[in-house]
């Protein structure tokens, strides 16, 4: 039966698999999973500091990644560190952080499992239009800086060297990712997030013959896993995070066995002439 | 001299320096239209940070680098992996920075020869075809200056010759300049108009000698010989010691080449007797032993 809060759940989550398809395109071919991690990581320090500061939660969240995001490219200029040193430090620092700061708020009484998995109980309308206007924001830039970004992930150097400016659109990739992570958090939770970014881009891959086509595969992939997923959490009674994110493996299995593979091969010889691929960009 | 136009990249005195150590140090580059200049040098002598320098891909660390405004660069990076996770034809790759149409990149495919490879992932292909796609990809951008790192590496020496032959034909169609870096010491583009020679600062720099013009080389090459090769041959007051340290023409021996040790290291001058080797060290130092100017 759909129930009224199981329609807002599921419409917010078809938008955040919508923006994470193609965002979480990016991370795989970037080698980015452990930056989506430490980001959503750090999403509970913004949570702590939004009942701190009486705040919107995604708001703070968002702030927060923001601030991470940041950091991270301070430190990467700077420090002697590697990446992912940094990326581990900035993640757990700020994980302990915030749950620090939330057994001092002794006067909050929170859901810590519904924020590590996900709450689709908590979807209310204001979230709905928080994500579809967001999402729909993140996809308008993601589509303007689409080619210096693309550019700059084949190759860094090429792209500068080419006037692409990669650093700006490394910058405003960032935001984005920050973006989508605030937005996220209710449906799939902290926990989970870089699985919905990674694993419907992952089913993409085997059926792509372009970026592009991959990146409009994992929106449709993410919602599928979300349909899937929210509806098998309600029939049995499973947490929603961890339902969608089961879905969206079932489906990437699916997409590497045999018939996943005859699909692809269909696909593929389906396309012989030049496909009008490039309208992204 | 006449100056009809600016160059379209400038060096002066550039250098720079990673984590303490100079990667390359007082380097003066000019190139201008329709100009072939080829760097050479052995293994991290800094022929790839030099051209990034030009690129404005690394910021000189002293020294200038000027580019023209408005400067359409072609660059062929030395390496260039994509990852397996991410589909890309050849003609995707094509237009990765943009401004490349459909013609445009057929016709550059052709002139290298792998027009028939348009709807290949690039990751497929063989090491030479794919140095093929991003010439192909750097010529269809019909840039102001083109920027090859090792152009020919995984080429055969038949496609060797070709890529010259095709370099060239595309600094006469499109009249753009060409900073090309190559992977051999001694041989280089016949079409080059000027050689410098790099170990961390310019060595020395001139032009080179077709080798089809001595009998000596001819010999040397035997079937290599091709008009679209030439031999350069280096003229050094001093030699890099395998400590790092140098050793001049006047016997002494300081921690670097830089100027400012008080050793001139700049030899403008070439001659054309096909001598020995490179590096033969302390042949004509003419009254540039020590002044200490400067």
């Amino acid at each position: 039966m759909l129930d009224d809060f199981f329609t807002r759940a599921i419409l917010a989550g078809l938008g955040v698999a919508l923006v994470a398809g193609p965002l979480g395109c990016f991370i795989v071919w970037r080698r980015l999973a452990y930056f989506g991690d430490t980001l959503s990581h750090a999403a509970l320090l913004g949570v702590a500091l939004a009942f701190l500061f009486e705040v919107n939660i995604t708001l703070a969240v968002f702030a927060v990644s923001v601030m991470i995001s940041l950091a991270l490219l301070l430190l990467q200029k700077r420090a002697t560190l590697s990446s992912d040193a940094l990326l581990g430090l900035l993640s757990h620092s700020a994980l302990a952080l915030g749950l620090v700061a939330l057994a001092f708020m002794t006067w909050v009484r929170m859901d810590l499992m519904g924020l590590l998995f996900g709450d689709i109980l908590a979807v209310s309308k204001t979230d709905i239009a928080v994500i579809w206007a967001g999402g729909i924001a993140v996809l308008v830039v993601l589509a303007l800086i689409w080619r210096p970004l693309f550019a700059a992930t084949v190759s860094a150097e090429l792209a500068e060297a080419e006037d692409m400016h990669p650093d700006r659109a490394n910058l405003v990739f960032m935001i984005l990712m920050a973006t989508v992570i605030a937005m996220s958090i209710k449906i799939v939770g902290v926990l989970l997030i870089t699985a919905m970014l990674i694993i419907p881009a992952a089913t993409a891959r085997r059926f792509a013959s372009g970026p592009e086509q991959m990146a409009v595969f994992a929106a449709l992939a993410g919602m599928a896993a979300i349909v899937l997923g929210l509806e098998s959490s309600l029939r049995w009674d499973t947490p929603s995070g961890p339902s969608i994110v089961v879905a969206a493996l079932a489906l990437f299995l699916l997409a590497m066995s045999p018939l996943g593979g005859w699909i692809a091969r269909l696909a593929r010889s389906r396309r012989h002439s030049p496909k009008s691929e490039g309208s992204a960009s | 001299m006449q100056q009809p136009e600016p160059p379209l990249i400038s060096l002066e005195r550039a250098g720079a320096e990673r984590g303490g150590r100079w990667l390359v140090r007082g380097v003066d580059l000019t190139i201008r239209k329709g100009e072939i200049v080829t760097l050479i040098g052995p293994n991290g002598s800094g022929k790839s940070t030099t051209a990034k320098i030009a690129l404005g891909v690394i910021k000189p660390d002293e020294g200038n680098a000027h580019r023209k405004q408005g400067l359409r660069v072609g660059y062929v990076p030395q390496k260039l992996s994509v990852d397996w996770t991410l589909p890309l034809t050849v003609a995707r790759f094509m237009r990765l920075t943009g401004g490349v149409s459909a013609q445009a990149a057929d016709q550059a495919l052709r002139a290298t020869g792998i027009s028939h490879l348009l709807g290949s992932e690039v990751r497929n292909l063989s090491g030479g075809e794919f140095q093929r796609a991003m010439l192909a990809r750097a010529n269809a951008r019909k840039p102001d200056l083109l920027v090859l790192d090792e152009p020919v590496q995984g080429v055969d020496y038949s496609g060797e010759i070709a890529l010259y032959n095709l370099i060239k034909q595309i600094r006469d169609d499109i009249g753009c300049g060409v900073l090309l870096i190559s992977h051999d010491l001694h041989v280089v583009m016949a079409a080059t108009d000027r050689v410098i020679c790099l170990n961390g600062h310019v060595c020395c720099q001139g032009t080179p000698v077709a080798v089809a013009s001595s009998d000596e080389y001819r010999r040397m090459f035997g079937d290599r010989v091709d008009p679209a090769l030439a031999v350069y041959e280096h003229i050094h007051d001093h030699t890099h010691l395998p400590d790092g340290t140098v050793r001049h023409a006047d016997g002494s021996v300081t921690d670097s080449c830089h100027p400012d040790d008080g050793h001139h290291d700049h030899h403008h001058s070439h001659h054309h007797a096909p001598a020995a080797g490179a590096d033969a060290g302390a042949s004509a130092s003419s009254g540039e032993g020590a002044h200490n100017a400067r």
